[in-house]
């Protein structure tokens, strides 16, 4: 007979001292981990409604402005310095560690309309009502020195935006017409036209550096290549673009905000059809700007909420709002990824977390182990309806909650004619026309 | 795989090429063609072909062979040439080590036999990549077996000898002294007989007399934790969640005690119980009573979820499922039902016996259930889907209680004599020919379970207690965050609080615990439906064909009707191609339960109350099966099919092993 018993040595599952980690031995056998599905649900239910629980988004609010906030500008140097421009033509300098103004400047007469940084964050640009472009070093003057700019260059009309380009001593103005400009001159390179309307902002494309971008009153965005003299190619919309934001991982995506509530998201190569509209604001949008990976981007709209979009969705993921927050101006997303930041109407600028349940600070590894299990549960079960709605639920103020309602209530009223149109006409005459489709009027080349 | 071509072996002689040069000038284009005629390839040239029915099972053949190679016997297979190193060494196990594709096979959690869905090119990539991951996964989790460190008990008799011969006594020789202290009896006469029950890590025992004898100890120390006399007739007794608290079905009521022994509750909702079943996970006591009621209670919040009226008289045979924590119901008209708490009527009911039910038990993989009844049968049912017995045997006097060991054996009590048997290994049945070890003991058997992560049996007889040696009964790993035996007093609350968090809802219990992660297909065709309905068309439907007129008179009629026709029986003919290959009709679009890591599209509604078909389409089919069915079945058929239309697949299920891992060839 050979028999052998099962004989642990308890010595090898019980720790030595007191001072020592238990021992945790593990067997992946599935069969001793049953009901690994239902428990996998419950974790992800638990882990949606932690997350609901700890999404505090809202950090700071940098107060200091004596009007309305018109523009913001990071450093590309520094995570921590950010610059705005208000309705009054002041220019305040933030240290967001410290969330403290550390300059002021009073840069120009009437609206600060545009400020940008340059690529080495050594200096910066600001554009005004008062028809002059400035440049100013970052650091402030020295003991007894006075605040000058180092350059200013007297415009002949009033410039709405600039964009320093990502690479050369170039940068570019709109107004009545883009203007490109060495740094060194005052005149500007070239100017380009097409038609006779007011351009309201430029932006030079992060990756293909030659590239702009522009969009007007008349409803068109533009592109331009800064080496040939004349505009590439122009997509006229439904109604006027206030802003564009190019993608900066990819390089021919960019997103416009529109005043029809919507944000679109263009390939430049296709502009005939945008890759994807983005729909949930409920007033015009007024700013966008990309997370440096260039997968989401946040949008700032005139009904006082920000909201974050995946760029690949329609709809957003996320939306801040206060109850102090009026009209958002302005809006960026910061270097690191993680923060976002938006000047409003009422002369504040608030800092928020890009992710706004995320825990900040050093993580532990098993902290992190612990939000990387979660996501992926989450990711999981995402589209279980009881997770779905948890996830998904948003508080909003009223006056957006029933604006929602109503356009609703619009947009299904619209949907319910066009079937009946194309119910009671003859077959084939009247075209289901597809969201993506209905609001691109043309295309020029 | 293809094999770099070694320098002279393949390459044709230098006169051919010699030769093509001399016929015509050479092209650009042409190097690349004579390169492959050249090249190992002796077939036809590879197209790259789109096929659309084809599983991308096997991204890259390179670098997943790198990444986990497999062979049927470990180290067998070595990589074909070994990498020399600088020093002119010789690696000898070049590569990762090889994995059993049997081991391999038993963390998987998805059928590769099955066909992926093929709606969109997105959803289907995201598919392969899930999927690879799982493979990768089940890889290092049979990987990880090497750090098991024990080995699963056994017994061997010498050439000829019986091991059912083999008395308790010789076993206890032979064993070292730490085993063989595992073997006792307890001689509590006076008031037997009594029903045990061990706790789930395996450390505690309790257990109750027909006298009112109550008493919980860890048993392994026979340290005596509380000892009572509840002055009632005790009908059952069951540990709840942890060692602290336990249940006991008396005379009238149910009570719950501590570990001191003090009173905590008296359910009085709960009323002549006669069975108790705890089911860990779902934090559900369920209790069989005499007025034939079905009654879950939840310890968690102290509630009764479900009070279930069997309408077979009087329940004394119950059993869970704890695969998927089934209540198994034994009756005595000789059918088992099995419950669940969110359905008023039985999920399924099988037809076992002539004569009552005695017994019921069913082993830790949910595949099998042994039942035995009046008739003098043990039978054991294969549970997957067919309901149908594996094997049979008449016992002379017939069992009266049956358990089921964590590796798969099976014992039996019938009058004072306990017997076991043994099977293949884990998930296979047990063969019921020969006995694997017998006991005589000294009373009746009156309950029967084998210790959780120990080699032993636990007998409840008229004559006290009798804790067996029963080699290779027990699971000799276990994992520490699931159940620890040596848990200490922190480690115990923490597992505690964490089980609590993630109690799972009575609502869940259904025949296939994994049906939460498959995709809904009734749900999503009205879905679809009515998205179709309020869009006023199908975005997802493709126009007819309709064949374009040609020129000059070929526009017949009839040719249009024969282009048409050509056209719809190449359509019919690739979707039945398909429908051979994959599943049967309306399966195709069930996902493969994909692992942990994976991604699912459009999941079942997991609570009844808002989604009527659920929980389990299986259940509300097995009731409408049930209206239909005539009541004319014979043993082993089941009266309602108790599964989804089609066949769910069991990830227990045994499969062919699948050869198409990439380093095999």
């Amino acid at each position: 007979m050979k028999v052998k018993m099962l004989s642990r040595n308890p010595d090898h599952y019980v720790r030595e001292t007191k001072l020592d980690l238990q021992r945790v031995p593990r067997n992946y056998d599935p069969t001793l981990h049953p009901f690994e599905v239902p428990r996998e649900y419950i974790r992800a239910l638990n882990a949606a409604k932690l997350e609901r629980v700890f999404a505090k988004p809202f950090l700071a609010s940098l107060d200091g402005h004596r009007d309305g906030v018109n523009c913001l500008a990071k450093n590309p140097k520094s995570l921590a310095t950010v610059l705005s421009g208000a309705c009054d033509g002041e220019v305040k300098i933030w240290n967001l560690t410290k969330r403290k103004c550390i300059r002021t400047i009073q840069a120009h007469e009437g609206f600060v309309r545009g400020i940008c940084t340059r690529f080495c964050g050594t200096s910066f640009f600001t554009v005004g009502d008062d028809k002059t472009v400035k440049q100013w070093k970052m650091d402030g003057p020295s003991c007894g020195e006075e605040e000058e700019p180092l350059h200013t260059i007297l415009g002949k009309t009033v410039y709405t935006g600039i964009d320093h380009h990502w690479r050369e001593a170039v940068f570019a103005t709109c107004g009545q017409q883009v203007d490109i400009w060495d740094e060194q001159r005052t005149s500007p390179i070239c100017s380009m036209t097409w038609g006779f309307d007011s351009i309201s902002s430029v932006k030079f494309n992060p990756i293909e550096t030659f590239l702009l971008g522009s969009c007007a009153s008349d409803r068109n965005i533009v592109l331009y290549d800064m080496r040939q003299a004349t505009p590439l190619k122009k997509v006229i919309l439904d109604m006027r673009t206030n802003t564009i934001c190019w993608n900066p991982m990819e390089a021919f995506i960019f997103t416009a905000a529109n005043e029809d509530y919507n944000l679109y998201t263009f390939d430049m190569r296709a502009l005939d059809t945008p890759v994807m509209v983005h729909m949930d604001h409920v007033s015009a949008v007024l700013d966008v700007d990309y997370s440096p990976t260039g997968r989401e981007f946040v949008s700032a709209s005139f009904d006082k909420s920000i909201r974050i979009f995946p760029v690949d969705k329609s709809r957003s993921r996320e939306v801040y709002h206060t109850k102090r927050m009026q009209h958002v101006i302005c809006v960026k997303w910061t270097a690191d990824s993680k923060y976002i930041m938006c000047g409003s109407d009422e002369m504040n600028i608030r800092l928020w977390k890009a992710n706004a349940s995320e825990k900040l600070g050093v993580l532990t590894s098993r902290e992190r182990a612990a939000t990387d299990y979660n996501q992926k549960l989450k990711e999981k079960f995402q589209h279980h309806p009881y997770i779905k709605r948890i996830s998904r639920h948003r508080h909003l103020p009223k006056s957006i909650y029933s604006q929602i309602q109503e356009q609703r209530i619009m947009k299904e009223a619209r949907r319910r004619k066009e079937l009946n149109r194309i119910k009671h006409s003859k077959p084939g005459s009247v075209q289901m026309v597809s969201e993506k489709k209905k609001h691109v009027v043309a295309v020029v080349k | 795989m293809e094999t770099v071509p070694e320098p002279g072996s393949n390459v044709p002689p230098k006169k051919d090429r010699l030769q093509t040069k001399k016929k015509k000038p050479r092209r650009y284009w042409e190097q690349e063609t004579t390169g492959t005629a050249a090249g190992a390839s002796p077939g036809p040239p590879r197209k790259r072909k789109r096929n659309r029915e084809l599983r991308p099972q096997k991204p890259k053949k390179n670098d997943t062979s790198k990444k986990f190679r497999m062979s049927k016997k470990p180290r067998e297979l070595k990589s074909p040439r070994p990498q020399r190193s600088l020093s002119g060494a010789q690696d000898p196990f070049a590569g990762p080590a090889p994995v059993s594709v049997e081991v391999v096979q038993k963390y998987c959690r998805i059928d590769k036999s099955k066909e992926l869905p093929h709606p969109k090119t997105k959803t289907r990539s995201r598919l392969v990549v899930a999927e690879a991951q799982e493979e990768e996964t089940s890889v290092r989790a049979a990987r990880s077996e090497l750090l098991l460190t024990e080995e699963p008990g056994f017994l061997e008799g010498e050439d000829g000898e019986d091991t059912a011969k083999i008395r308790q006594a010789d076993i206890v020789e032979a064993v070292d002294i730490a085993s063989a202290a595992k073997h006792f009896d307890l001689n509590l006469r006076q008031f037997g007989p009594y029903r045990l029950n061990y706790s789930r890590t395996g450390r505690h025992l309790a257990f109750g007399g027909r006298r009112g004898h109550v008493a919980a100890l860890d048993w392994v120390t026979k340290k005596l934790t509380c000892e009572i006399n509840v002055m009632e007739a005790v009908r059952d007794i069951r540990f709840l969640h942890s060692e602290a608290l336990l249940a006991v079905a008396q005379n009238r009521w149910l009570h719950i005690y501590d570990n001191q022994g003090i009173e905590l509750h008296c359910v009085r909702r709960c009323d002549r119980v006669t069975r108790l079943e705890f089911l860990p996970f779902h934090f559900l006591l369920a209790t069989a009573s005499e007025t034939g009621f079905l009654t879950y209670l939840d310890v968690s919040v102290g509630k009764i979820v479900a009070a279930l009226n069997a309408r077979a008289g009087r329940l004394s045979v119950m059993t869970q499922n704890p695969y998927n924590a089934v209540i198994h119901l034994g009756h005595s008209n000789g059918t088992v039902s099995l419950w669940s708490p969110a359905m008023k009527e039985p999920l399924v009911k099988i037809l076992c016996h002539r004569g009552g039910v005695r017994a019921v038990a069913v082993d830790s993989t949910g595949m099998h259930m042994a039942t035995s009844g009046l008739d003098h049968q043990l039978k054991v049912f294969d549970l997957r889907g067919t309901f149908q017995p594996l094997s049979a045997r008449t016992l002379p006097q017939g069992a009266g209680h049956l358990a089921f060991s964590q590796r798969g054996l099976l014992a039996a009590g019938m009058g004072d004599v306990v017997n076991i048997w043994a099977g293949q290994g884990k998930a296979s049945p047990p063969s019921l020919e020969q006995p694997y070890l017998t006991h005589r003991l000294s009373g009746h058997v009156h309950g029967l379970q084998f210790c959780p992560y120990e080699d032993v049996l636990g007998v409840g007889h008229s004559g006290g207690i009798t804790s067996m040696l029963v080699p290779g009964a027990a699971e000799p790993n276990f994992d520490g965050l699931e159940s620890n035996p040596y848990r200490s007093r922190k480690q115990r609350q923490e597992w505690e609080v964490k089980a609590l968090l993630e109690k799972v809802p009575a609502e869940l219990i259904c025949l296939d615990p994994r049906a939460l992660a498959e995709v809904d297909v009734i749900s999503l065709e009205q879905a679809k439906k009515e998205r179709a309905e309020r869009l006023g068309y199908d975005p997802d439907a493709r126009t007819p064909f309709q064949p374009k007129p040609k020129q000059k008179g070929r526009s017949s009629t009839a040719s249009l009707v024969k282009r048409k026709r050509k056209v719809m029986d190449q359509e019919h003919r690739v979707s039945g191609h398909r429908g051979r290959a994959g599943h049967p009709k309306g399966n195709a679009l069930l996902l493969a339960p994909l692992a942990s890591s994976t991604c699912h599209f459009s999941p079942v509604s997991p609570y009844p109350g808002q989604n009527p078909p659920e929980p389990g389409a299986a259940a509300a089919e097995a009731r409408e099966g049930q209206a239909h069915g005539g009541p004319a079945v014979g043993p082993g058929q089941i009266r309602a099919l108790s599964q989804a239309p089609g066949p769910r697949r069991n990830i227990l299920s045994p499969r062919p092993p699948v050869g198409n891992y990439p380093s095999l060839e």
